[in-house]
């Protein structure tokens, strides 16, 4: 063996660091390839993008969702107006404004085989809104109720029970409304007796507009969704329509003295559901995302998002929410074989929000208007 | 002349300013470009940032929305509609009475801490003074709002000492008093600050003057003083008109938007049914209604006296 010249051994050195040196940008290049996470889009109401909801299934499939939050189905529509197509891989939205999407041809037709339907209850299988004949176009997620919000150590059970309470002479100012007209104006409606709160004829129209402004005197604010927030925690406000368990339900949590009653004239029902945005460039992904929701644990984790909690329509996500969760299940009355929330739907005690489908939404919002300065 | 005073104002023109004829000719072609340049950024700004969007609302106002999608249009339809409805009316009537007594009451409460500022402390008091009359400002306006409904709530500071006086709780927050603190919160440092200023400017020998010929102190501040200030004193008015008139967090977080304002409508006009052409009607509305008072209170404020 020949000992190796110091030069040419150099010259070996200097050549595998110069290589090295060229490899350097495709090898960080690759390896970045492999570790950059692809990003999906999702135009959502506040919370369902972030990390309580979606850490896992962003970390299983290398993904990281960006959301754009809106509030208000109205706010939803105009941003996707707005944007070109394929702006957004997941459109989250309320079963009303599914049928906006539809018509818009916004969303994408999704495959029923794709989603776990066979788990979901009955009730959720072919939900109205989210199927045109024997097209899917959105896939429920959760769901709630609103009812009566009462502050529990001013309010008795017994006279949260009714809609009348808003009028009561005793809460004079306490009164506050979420403000958005189609719940509160909805609520009145089941006041009235009517069965169909959003289907009304001229008549009956009137008679709605007439009982609100005879609650006015009662009002003492109209709050955005903080201000419900403030208001309710505060004390400030003892009573406050066109809300449920999504905000009591955390300041309950927190251990504000606050709970929403279904009082006897019943309640309204809102949902939530993902639909796949038209032209999408990442379908398969979005595909995936609401595979991973709608499943067990992304249930258990969409029931208890930080942001506002839900009920579920998976049963299966029941189980799930009872095994790990126990207390919240009771809570939220997701418990199998117990009395619970799928009763008050089968007993007819909630009815979906929906829009006004005798008046333009334009004439509900101009009476809101004339409303708030009466 | 100062601008925040008006006692004894020489004419608007420059002091010194010769007759144009009388300027040299050449030294006329040599400024003109260096005052054009001088004028092109104040210019360039008002285009851009002022005329271009009142324009383009002048020509929002005209769309139209279908579906939720606003589309360029030329019709009358969102005038008529938001012109005709009563409630804008009664909305446009509260903003600018609640716009109108923030002012008054902003003037009233801000005049007599100018004036000590101005007239009792000494120079380096006065500094310190000016000093923390800015501070407020270090602050968001939101965050400052939401501090107060600590004190106007009804289990709040102030009812918790008007309970250990003695006295039952009453409601704050939620009404238009509410309102008019917030306001003030936003506006009433400012006043005082711009009535401290044009106090500060007038000029001594007239009140030494007003003394010697007998004028009592009462007398002096409303003859003499007032009259001196009366720029400072408009223009800090003017300010609280603007800031008010325009304020959507103080009608919403402490009035509980149970007496909406303008700027409450507006929002609401565009949340329903993404209607921005129609908030550009009462956008529009507000923008002639502050151009006029602005107009007026100037004007008033940089009168000449007969």
């Amino acid at each position: 063996m020949t000992p190796s010249h110091p030069a040419s051994n150099r010259r070996r050195v200097l050549r595998a660091i110069a290589g090295a040196g060229l490899a350097a940008p495709m090898l960080a290049t690759r390896a970045l390839s492999q570790t950059a996470p692809t990003e999906l889009t999702m135009l959502a109401w506040h919370g369902h993008a972030e990390k309580d909801v979606v850490a896992e299934f962003e970390a299983r499939h290398n993904v990281r969702i960006r959301p754009k939050y809106y509030v208000g189905g109205d706010n939803m529509l105009a941003l996707i107006s707005q944007s070109p197509p394929g702006t957004y891989d997941l459109i989250q939205a309320d079963a009303e404004y599914v049928q906006q999407l539809v018509a818009a041809g916004q969303v994408e037709q999704l495959q029923p085989r794709d989603y776990p339907f066979d788990d979901f209850f009955p009730e959720f299988h072919r939900f109205p809104g989210h199927w045109v004949g024997d097209k899917l176009y959105s896939v429920m997620v959760r769901f709630g109720f609103l009812g009566v919000a009462y502050n529990t150590l001013a309010v008795s059970e017994a006279q949260a029970r009714s809609y009348k309470v808003y009028a009561d002479p005793r809460f004079a100012g306490r009164v506050g409304h979420f403000d958005w007209h189609l719940p509160s104006i909805g609520q009145v409606s089941l006041l009235e007796g009517n069965k169909l709160p959003f289907d009304l004829a001229p008549e009956r129209w009137k008679h709605v507009q007439q009982r609100l402004l005879a609650m006015r005197r009662n009002v003492g604010g109209f709050f955005d969704y903080g201000g419900t927030f403030a208001s309710l925690r505060n004390g400030q406000m003892v009573l406050m329509a066109g809300i449920g368990d999504w905000i009591t339900g955390v300041l309950e949590k927190n251990g504000a003295p606050v709970r929403t009653m279904l009082p006897e004239e019943g309640g309204l029902q809102w949902t939530e559901s993902f639909s796949i945005g038209k032209g999408s460039r990442r379908q398969d992904l979005a595909r995936a995302f609401i595979q991973y929701i709608t499943s067990p644990g992304g249930q258990v984790r969409s029931a208890m998002m930080q942001a506002y909690p839900a009920l579920i329509p998976n049963r299966k996500g029941w189980d799930l929410l009872v095994a790990q969760h126990p207390q919240e299940a009771r809570r939220q009355r997701m418990e199998p074989g117990k009395p619970n929330v799928m009763d008050d739907i089968r007993g007819k005690r909630v009815t979906l929000r929906a829009l006004p489908t005798r008046q333009s939404l334009e004439d509900w919002s101009d009476f809101w208007s004339r409303y708030k300065n009466a | 002349m100062h601008l925040l005073t008006s006692a004894g104002s020489p004419p608007l023109a420059p002091p010194h300013e010769l007759p144009a004829s009388a300027r040299p000719a050449r030294g006329r072609v040599a400024a003109r470009p260096f005052t054009l340049a001088h004028s092109v950024p104040p210019l360039a700004w008002q285009l851009a940032f002022f005329l271009g969007p009142l324009l383009f609302l002048v020509v929002l106002s005209f769309w139209s929305v279908r579906n939720f999608r606003i589309e360029p249009a030329f019709e009358p339809a969102n005038w008529l509609r938001m012109l005709a409805q009563a409630h804008v009316w009664e909305t446009y009537a509260r903003t600018f009475g609640y716009a109108s007594l923030a002012t008054v009451v902003a003037t009233v409460l801000a005049f007599p801490a100018a004036f000590a500022i101005a007239f009792r402390l000494g120079a380096n008091a006065r500094r310190v003074c000016l000093f923390l009359l800015v501070i407020p400002f270090f602050t968001s306006y939101l965050v400052r709002v939401y501090a107060w409904q600590v004190f106007l709530s009804d289990q709040g500071v102030i009812n918790a000492i008007l309970g250990m006086l003695g006295v039952p709780p009453q409601r704050l927050l939620n009404t238009p008093l509410a309102t008019l603190v917030g306001y003030l919160t936003l506006s009433l440092p400012l006043v005082v600050l711009i009535q401290a200023m044009s106090l500060t400017l007038v000029d001594r020998r007239l009140v030494e003057a007003a003394s010697n010929l007998g004028c009592g102190p009462v007398r002096t501040v409303f003859a003499v003083i007032v009259p001196a200030a009366r720029v400072g004193i408009v223009v800090g008015a003017l300010f609280c008109f603007i800031f008010s008139f325009g304020d959507f967090v103080a009608p919403l977080y402490l009035g509980g938007g149970a007496a909406p304002t303008l700027p409450i409508l507006i929002v609401d006009t565009t949340k329903a049914g993404q209607q921005w052409p129609r908030a550009a009607v009462l956008a529009l509305l507000m923008i002639a209604t502050l151009m006029i008072v602005a107009w007026a209170m100037t004007a008033y404020a940089y009168r000449r006296r007969a």
